[in-house]
């Protein structure tokens, strides 16, 4: 029993961080039809961001809550208006090789710097220890990153679906020429939505920081699974992004315990089937 | 072929310094092909003008030229005096030209409330949500309905009202009446009708100039992408026979 919710957990956590990167992948892909493959090197160094202003600059963990999506997120706007920006008249192939490629590049720039292994961060203090619930130890920090993620992707949600900005952001989705034509700065609006999903990657990386350790490979890693999950949710759906990226971690979670051969390769298992079923997935307006 | 409008009718004028719109030599592409050639007309304050002409007569064209909507477009376009042939369509929006596109253009996505609150306010004097949904009372009852499941009429009615809000004082109208049915183009027609007289100026793009000719007080003639007459309403009888040829109807 200590082991199923073991598991599960973990694929709770698993699952905040899918949860977290396939909602900026889907808020990304929503306004500027590009499939962000630089999103994963993005959260790598959001958690690298991290890493440098403890070691560096003696700034903790909280700080860089604030601070890494800030930076990591004006980095994301910069290529937007220098190099994505002249990409929107071209086909959509066009935005995902040059997010191939600059996702290449940074990861070998970090790779060349700090070789591949890992590098531990502290989980901060007032998040250390844990709490026995008597069926299970559930880690602070670990309960924390699930409740903020939960309130990140919930939030997002509901600025998106509900809120007059979210109204512009939905309109612009369908008809930018239209909204901007009403007397909106689309191009503005494009550019900010970007840093904002980028931010949200990076977010996750500082949070994964004192979990899965800080690697220049981290990116790589997740970033393949969370495609998966974005497919198998369908693109572009902001509601279909959170559960199926939490959806997946637990499922995934689950194989672990009940048939430990088959949790590397369950996601995708699903994701062919989605394909084959409902191609356009399971949350996915076919266009 | 008209190379300036000439006189206008002094029974429509009604602003005393110069022309609200002025359109001169204005020509656009769509990536190679030329579809607007030297365009040019103008519109009073307070006026309702329409383009009448065939399809594929650049109407739509010129309507999305002013907005600055097209890919690429050359001439002069000058709004209260000002050149706006220049600037991106969201600084022309903030000068007070609202857009009420031949397709709708009604989002999906939102509800017929966050499709009639979308457009930001550009100016004083628009009208009030209440204003709004009292000249067009089915919209109320459906507020909460996504904007795509109304009626055709009722998306027609959208498309017009949230654009009224905004204090926008030229209104560019393609085909508002299209494929509705006759007591809704009626409402339309009295629609326009109260807002020329609440000091409205409206451009309207018309293929039925029967409907034209209830609301309008001057029509400009398209052809080819060339201004080539411009008839006042009262003398649109007239030159029936005329336009008969220019429509080909
Ligand atoms: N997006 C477009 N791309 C290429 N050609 C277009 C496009 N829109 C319109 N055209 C062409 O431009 C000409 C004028 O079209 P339009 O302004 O829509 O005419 P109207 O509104 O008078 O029917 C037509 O020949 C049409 O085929
Ligand atoms: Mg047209």
């Amino acid at each position: 029993m200590q082991a199923l919710f073991g598991q599960l957990l973990v694929g709770l956590i698993n699952g905040a961080f899918y949860a977290m990167l396939s909602l900026g992948l889907a808020v990304i892909f929503g306004l500027l039809n590009i499939i962000n493959f630089t999103h994963g090197a993005q959260y790598m160094m959001g958690a690298f961001c991290a890493w440098f202003l403890l070691n560096k600059a003696g700034v903790g963990y909280w700080w860089s809550l604030l601070i890494a999506p800030v930076v990591v997120g004006a980095f994301g706007m910069l290529i937007e208006r220098t190099m994505l920006a002249r990409l929107y008249k071209l086909d959509h192939l066009y935005g995902l090789l040059l997010t191939f490629g600059l996702a290449l590049i940074i990861q070998g720039l970090f790779r060349n710097e700090f070789g591949s292994s890992g590098m531990p961060y502290q989980i901060p203090t007032e998040l250390a220890g844990g709490l026995n619930l008597g069926f299970m130890f559930l880690p602070k920090y670990r309960a924390w990153v699930i409740i903020a993620s939960l309130a990140v992707c919930f939030s997002t949600w509901y600025v998106i679906e509900r809120t007059k900005l979210g109204s512009y952001l939905r309109a612009a989705t369908e008809n930018p020429a239209l909204v901007q034509a009403f007397g909106i700065n689309v191009p503005r609006m494009i550019t900010l939505t970007f840093g904002f999903g980028v931010g949200l990657a990076a977010l996750a990386g500082v949070m994964a920081a004192p979990i899965y350790q800080v690697n220049p490979l981290m990116g790589a890693d997740m970033i393949i699974v969370v495609f998966a999950v974005v497919v198998i949710g369908g693109m572009g759906s902001i509601m279909g992004a959170i559960l199926t990226g939490f959806g997946l971690g637990v499922v995934e979670g689950l194989t672990k315990y009940f048939y430990a051969e088959a949790s590397n390769t369950v996601i995708f298992v699903i994701m062919v089937i989605v394909l084959l079923i409902k191609p356009a997935g399971l949350f996915g307006r076919e266009r | 072929m008209l190379e300036s409008p000439g006189a206008l009718d002094p029974r429509t004028y009604t602003g005393t310094g110069g022309p609200l719109l002025g359109v001169s030599a204005l020509n656009a592409w769509y990536g190679e092909s030329h579809v607007l050639h030297g365009v040019a007309f103008e519109v009073l304050p307070g006026e309702v003008v329409t383009l009448l002409g065939r399809n594929g007569a650049g109407k739509t064209t010129t309507l999305k030229s002013i907005m600055g909507i097209v890919p690429r477009r050359e001439g002069s376009i000058a709004f209260e005096g000002r050149e706006t042939s220049t600037l991106p369509s969201n600084r022309i929006a903030r000068l007070g030209i609202a857009y009420c596109p031949e397709e709708r253009g009604i989002f999906a996505s939102l509800n017929v409330e966050e499709n009639l609150l979308l457009p930001p306010l550009v100016r004083e004097g628009g009208l009030s949500e209440a204003q709004i949904y009292e000249l067009f009372p089915n919209l109320k009852e459906r507020r909460k309905s996504q904007g795509t499941k109304l009626s055709g009429g009722e998306q027609q009615m959208l498309a017009i009202g949230r654009i009224l809000r905004t204090g926008a004082r030229l209104l560019l109208l393609d085909e508002p009446t299209e494929g509705l049915a006759p007591v809704i183009v009626q409402q339309i027609g009295r629609t326009i009708g109260r807002l020329k007289s609440q000091g409205f100026t409206i451009l309207l793009v018309e293929q039925n100039f029967r409907f034209a000719s209830t609301v309008a007080d001057r029509h400009y003639v398209l052809e080819n992408g060339r201004v080539v007459d411009m008839i006042p309403n009262p003398e649109l009888e007239a030159n029936m026979k005329k336009l008969h040829e220019y429509l080909g109807v």
